[in-house]
């Protein structure tokens, strides 16, 4: 085993994060940002569901036949996310009616799915609980970065707890309603992957042109 | 009529799967930086969209909705937390049957299209167009539409991307930003101009 335990769980949340680098999982990172509780949710769904997945497809990985892995796969995770959408559903109705859709497209998100074919399918289970837990994580950081700016800046509160007291309720905050647009999850993120990569520059992206000076004649 | 067509308006530019619910994003971001390519795909995600929602829709009507099996002699019997998993697996099976009738009787367009197949299964746009058809209580003319726009939907906006990034690779961009950070601050531009859509009233 090259990697400890240690790493397994903190390396997915900076240096190798699922969402800046590995490119997984945006779908739902975008979707439901726009208020911190329901971002922290996700999270947690999203946790659960890789760690458990990751756990269980490696326990069995060494019966599932390569032809039909996926199927197999397939309907370990869509197991686990009808457990997370009942629990949902019977305790924070509120919550499940925000997220929507977006609990049952966990099965689809490309983390768990990624995560099981990458690492679960070649590693021992407890390895691959922690690199599920340590993959969740990593994708509910950014979520988290993402909602805190758009539930600060966009409606002034925090956890729906007013932090800045907008013009609405006579206060002096005015707030930025693109942020609560979809869109403005796509700037969020794109500044994100700039920060991280300035601060890590191994990270950057080769060029596919390069830039040339030319000599004036 | 009308409100089909309306249905199809709206899905297709004011709802659109991929630039205001983000679904299929993993593939939108991936697969977006050839023109030839993204269309490929765009009209492969078409195919099977237009065929699992209403495929599912059936499958909500007449299996799994409460009172559903009625037919069966189970008038009690309410099935709809299997919901999840009997989606997932009918566009998996679909995909894998077109996937063998493309490749028997049609090897051209098997071809050109074969290598997406395998994706589009774990395409959260799929599921998601599925799941939005559940939720909104389409019936089987309503899911039809539903597939086909919002498929075409998806595919005009992943064909809009590849052509703004095969231009934009040109471009001096800062370092930091330089591949999937910039495709993400233009998907952004691009949902705010598909915003203004949504003032469309038909």
């Amino acid at each position: 085993m090259a990697q400890t335990k240690r790493e397994l769980l903190v390396d997915p949340m900076v240096d190798n994060n699922p969402i800046t680098l590995q490119v997984l999982g945006i779908c739902s990172a975008l979707a439901v940002t726009s208020s911190l509780q329901v971002a922290f949710v996700m999270s947690i769904a999203v946790t659960l569901v890789t760690a458990f997945s990751s756990m269980f497809i490696s326990m069995i990985r060494n019966q599932i036949p390569s032809s039909i892995r996926i199927i197999v796969q397939m309907v370990i995770i869509a197991s686990l996310v009808i457990m997370v959408d009942q629990v949902l559903k019977a305790y924070a109705f509120e919550i499940s009616k925000t997220l929507s859709v977006f609990v049952g497209l966990i099965i689809t998100n490309c983390i768990v799915m990624g995560r099981a074919e990458a690492f679960a399918m070649k590693n021992p289970p407890v390895a691959s609980f922690l690199d599920g837990v340590g993959n969740g994580l990593g994708y509910g950081l950014i979520l988290m970065m993402v909602g805190v700016i758009r539930e600060l800046f966009g409606a002034g509160t925090l956890f729906g707890v007013t932090i800045l007291e907008t013009v609405n309720n006579g206060g002096w905050y005015v707030p930025n309603g693109m942020l609560l647009l979809p869109p403005s999850a796509f700037f969020i993120i794109g500044l994100i992957i700039w920060a991280f990569r300035t601060i890590k520059p191994e990270q950057v992206e080769e060029r596919e042109y390069k830039i040339q000076t030319v000599e004036a004649h | 009529m009308e409100g089909l067509l309306s249905l199809a308006v709206k899905a297709i530019f004011v709802e659109n799967l991929a630039l205001a619910f983000f679904l299929g994003m993993c593939t939108f971001i991936a697969v977006s930086k050839k023109i030839s390519t993204a269309i490929g795909l765009g009209i492969s995600v078409m195919i099977v969209q237009s065929i699992t929602v209403p495929a599912n829709n059936l499958i909500l009507t007449y299996l799994l909705a409460p009172g559903a099996l009625a037919w069966a002699g189970f008038p009690d019997v309410d099935l709809t937390f299997l919901g999840l998993i009997s989606y997932i697996g009918v566009i998996a099976a679909l995909v894998q049957i077109l996937e063998m009738v493309l490749d028997k009787y049609f090897p051209p367009l098997y071809n050109a299209l074969g290598v997406f197949l395998p994706l589009i299964t774990v395409n959260c746009a799929i599921l998601g167009g599925s799941l939005f058809m559940v939720e909104r209580g389409y019936d089987l003319a309503e899911s039809v539409t539903y597939g086909v726009s919002s498929g075409f939907g998806w595919a005009l906006a992943i064909t809009a991307m590849a052509g703004v990034r095969e231009k934009l690779k040109y471009s001096d961009i800062p370092d930091g930003l330089q591949g999937i950070g910039i495709t993400f601050i233009t998907a952004g531009l691009m949902a705010l101009a598909f915003m203004s859509f949504s003032g469309v009233k038909l």
